[in-house]
């Protein structure tokens, strides 16, 4: 008897262990702390991922509908709609590689009351690739071949290729799981055409939507059938979208009017002194955002009319290693990195900064600023000063058009980064674009960053999950923007090496994380070694959050809103 | 009818007998009568006097304060006003003061030189409309053309096209320069024009061009001689309005960051970079704001001092 009641109290604690600890106080009830306000300075117009590609309409539809795993805040996958993740250990994924199981959750119910079943896991996959359909995650489902549901609880994914890494179909904010019933009419052309599905999807998340006015603001209730009775703690969501990051900022941290405010880029400064208001606090997590130098490889001249950057026409002088090595020796990115984003920023010299196992430690030495040793080596290799003291060699003058997106804290660095290059004998001219012009990709203008009509640019770009096979794969040959490709494509530098393809090829048919790890830093280093990218500053996603909302976990590998059915609101 | 006083024969003169007996006055120059009617308009004096200062300031300034607006000293970051740095320094730790007088030459010359070219091409589109009746409906639908474009959207599209080949010619910050000027000066003249216009009409009726035309004046000298003094006083006016216009529209540009390069400081720049900043310090915002609407604002007296001083029916009284 005895024993009973202690093995009874044993389970009992171990059963309560995760909840308690983090505060027992907030336990209860669902919807028993009313209201939580959440504001993003770019509105949603939609509630459906897989008709946009924008982060606000992806991180607002993860309120309601979720995937089958997702990403925690340190970027680990973990089950969400299923009781775990498959692997091949656990006979989840096949030997070969080609195929992955998931098991659905045992009672797993629509906000309509409806069941969740095998069916409509497929039809989420069948949705996004239909003919005639523009889904913007459709890379999400690269290769698979068929889905297979052999019960009400089972999916059998199966792949073209072997697939080192599965978690691509129905994995992540990106690829969540939409009912069957509510949207099996809205196949291929016809998916734009269903508002009301669209606007309103049913879901198994925390909330179901009560209005969603587009560009302006959601209002959201619980989910009476949401798996866990006693979440989410708050009954009602009021997202509101628009404005730009001061206000959203201020709103927060000064006047307290909200409790969450997504995505801050502001100067440190700025936060802190908001902060200082004592409403609430910023809060910052690091992903892979790295604000780099890209080099362009080919010449930008205007004279090459339609051929002018790219691989027709090498560059006159950044084909240079000492050159670019040069430039990188100039850099203090020690001091830009505290400048611009102070704690939000960090030092890495990587183009491929995290997760852990896939950070290199071999190219360290770009921390230090070596103004002396970049005059050295640009002497030893026969650029000399000229009469205007910019060097030259054979009549080829280094005379840097240096662009980047309009923002204060890209302007701080260009200027910044312009003395320096000055100091060592190398002429700067400046030039900033309005960011939706520089990142719109559109082939007709000049200006974007895939034209890339400069000697360098700027920007920041990092990759969505923690597998970094397409992120490295992005350097290839074949990935340079050139006319025939319409201007799209990655590789901005038009690095092109084939050893480094070499490298690409083996890591799409390597399946072990060592060894793939073990690529991905070759890679990486072989970038950084050969000066083509410059790393500045690992840049870190910054939000902040009211003093009295609790629970919040900034997540940076997934939507920041993932684990909203654990937020309260903390008592006084 | 400003320089007839001295032919035209005075027949009838009431106030003969309070005049000094024997000798006239000598007849005075027409721009002491200007200048004394100016004088006794205190906005406008205060004006010019303000705008001369400016002028002097950006243009002698650099010799006076040689500190480099573009050295970056990051120690000396986010200063208040101090001896070494009299406005403080900015986030990059550059001396505001002397940044202030670099941009304050753009600025300055860009609204001169932008006025001068709008004032041209408004008082010769605005002259030949209205002095020639044939050209007056093709020109003024063409004036009306331009005012019906948007103009922020047409800047935008100008920069992007001609950026390229500007710069190849004259280098980057000339050619911005000579961009950023022609664009402002292409699309402000419109209102010019039509004033240029109708005073045009109205001065075509008058006896006096009646009789020079009967004299056997050709146009070329009709036009010089008669009609361009007389229209003197809307072109002054509409110049020193001009002169406001450009500043705030480079200062618009340059605020939503296109024209000059980053580094290159205007005041309208100066402003954009200092919004971010407008709480923690505040003076960095007023600086550049105090600069550009004081100078709108002198800019404004001065035209409206020279309204009234140009126009003979209003001086002496």
């Amino acid at each position: 008897m005895k024993l009973r009641t202690a093995l009874w109290g044993a389970a009992a604690a171990t059963a309560l262990f995760p909840l308690s600890a983090h505060a027992a106080a907030h336990e209860g009830e669902r919807g028993r702390d009313g209201e939580v306000k959440i504001i993003y300075w770019q509105a949603p117009s939609i509630l459906n991922p897989y008709l946009s590609g924008g982060t606000k309409e992806l991180e607002a539809s993860s309120l309601v509908i979720e995937p089958l795993a997702r990403y925690d805040t340190e970027g680990n996958l973990v089950p969400w709609l299923v009781d775990e993740v498959p692997t091949v250990e656990n006979g989840g994924v096949s030997e070969d590689l080609t195929q992955i199981t998931w098991k659905l959750k045992e009672g797993l119910k629509w906000s309509d009351g409806t069941p969740v079943t095998s069916e409509d896991v497929k039809f989420s996959w069948e949705y996004c690739t239909a003919d005639g359909g523009g889904c913007a995650q459709s890379e999400k489902y690269g290769d698979v071949t068929s889905v297979e549901t052999p019960d009400e609880r089972t999916v059998v994914v199966t792949f073209g290729v072997p697939k080192p890494f599965p978690y691509g179909p129905f994995v992540g904010a990106q690829a969540p799981i939409i009912q069957k019933a509510q949207f099996q009419d809205c196949l291929g052309p016809k998916a734009p055409e269903c508002t009301e599905a669209n606007f309103n999807p049913v879901g198994t998340g925390p909330f179901k939507v009560t209005e969603f006015r587009p560009n302006d603001v959601i209002t959201l209730e619980a989910n009476e059938n949401y798996r866990d009775p006693n979440k989410p703690a708050f009954a009602t969501v009021t997202f509101k979208g628009g404005g730009d990051a001061a206000a959203a900022a201020r709103s927060v941290l000064e006047t307290g009017e909200y409790d969450y405010a997504w995505n801050l880029q502001l100067a440190p400064e700025v936060l802190t002194q908001m902060e200082a208001a004592g409403k609430g606090k910023n809060v910052s997590s690091f992903g892979t955002s790295v604000e780099r130098i890209h080099i362009n490889f080919t010449d930008p001249d205007p004279q090459w009319g339609e051929r002018r950057s790219t691989a027709d026409h090498p560059h006159p002088f950044l084909s240079d290693k000492n050159v670019r090595k040069a430039l990188s020796m100039a850099l203090d990115v020690q001091l830009l990195t505290e400048i611009g984003y102070g704690e939000f920023g960090r030092l890495t010299c990587n183009v491929l900064p995290a997760p852990e196992i896939y950070a290199s430690t071999a190219n360290d030495a770009c921390k230090t600023q070596d103004i002396e040793g970049a005059k050295a080596l640009l002497d030893e290799a026969g650029w000399t000063p000229g009469p205007d003291g910019i060097r030259q060699k054979d009549g080829v003058r280094l005379s840097i058009l240096f662009q980047t997106s309009t923002n204060a804290v890209r302007q701080d660095y260009q200027a910044l980064i312009k003395q320096w290059w000055n100091e060592i004998g190398v002429e700067v001219e400046l030039r900033n674009i309005d960011a939706s012009v520089f990142f719109g990709g559109d082939p007709g203008s000049p200006d974007t960053f895939q034209k890339f009509y400069a000697d360098v640019e700027m920007y920041t770009n990092n990759f969505d999950g923690t597998d970094p096979e397409a992120y490295m794969a992005s350097w290839t040959c074949d990935q340079a923007p050139r006319p025939e490709t319409q201007w799209q494509g990655n590789n901005m530098m038009r690095y092109c090496s084939e050893e480094y393809d070499a490298l690409v090829a083996e890591m799409a048919k390597t399946g072990e994380l060592e060894e793939r790890a073990r690529l991905a830093k070759a890679m990486n280093d072989m970038l950084m070694q050969d000066y083509a990218i410059l790393p500045l500053t690992h840049r870190g996603r910054n939000s902040a959050h009211a003093n009295s909302l609790g629970g919040v976990q900034l997540n940076v590998w997934d939507s920041e809103l993932w684990n909203i059915a654990d937020w309260y609101r903390v008592k006084e | 009818m400003t320089d007839n006083h001295a032919t035209d024969p005075v027949i009838h003169n009431p106030v003969g007998p309070a005049q000094a007996a024997g000798k006239p006055r000598p007849p005075r120059n027409q721009w002491l009568d200007v200048w004394d009617q100016f004088r006794t308009h205190k906005g406008a004096l205060a004006g010019a006097a303000f705008f001369i200062f400016i002028v002097l300031a950006v243009s002698i300034g650099p010799w006076l304060w040689t500190v480099d607006p573009t050295f970056i000293d990051i120690r000396a970051r986010n200063q208040g006003p101090s001896l070494t740095h009299p406005f403080g320094t900015d986030q990059l730790g550059r001396d505001l003061l002397a940044r202030m007088i670099k941009g304050g030459q753009t600025s300055v010359s860009v609204g001169l030189m932008a006025m001068a070219l709008s004032v041209f091409l408004g008082t010769a589109v605005g002259v030949l409309a209205g002095y020639f009746r044939k050209l007056d409906g093709p020109l003024m639908r063409f004036t009306d053309l331009f005012l019906a474009l948007p103009l922020l959207p047409l800047l935008l599209v100008i920069l992007l096209l001609f950026r390229d080949v500007l710069r190849a010619a004259f280098g980057p910050e000339a050619g911005i320069f000579i961009l950023v000027v022609g664009v402002i000066g292409i699309t402000s003249w419109m209102q010019t024009a039509r004033i240029v216009r109708g005073d045009v009409l109205a001065i075509k009726e008058r006896e006096f061009v009646l009789a020079a035309r009967s004299i056997g004046t050709p146009n070329r000298r009709m036009i010089t001689r008669h009609i361009l003094p007389n229209v003197l006083s809307p072109i002054m006016v509409s110049a020193t309005l001009g002169i406001a216009n450009a500043i705030i529209t480079e200062s618009a540009l340059s605020f939503l960051g296109f024209g000059f390069p980053s580094d290159f400081p205007t005041w309208g720049r100066l402003l954009y970079d200092s919004t971010d900043y407008l709480q923690q310090f505040p003076e960095r915002v007023m600086w550049p704001g105090l600069a550009i609407s004081l100078t709108v604002l002198s800019v404004n007296y001065i035209g409206d001092g020279l309204r009234d001083a140009l126009d003979p029916r209003i001086r002496g009284r």
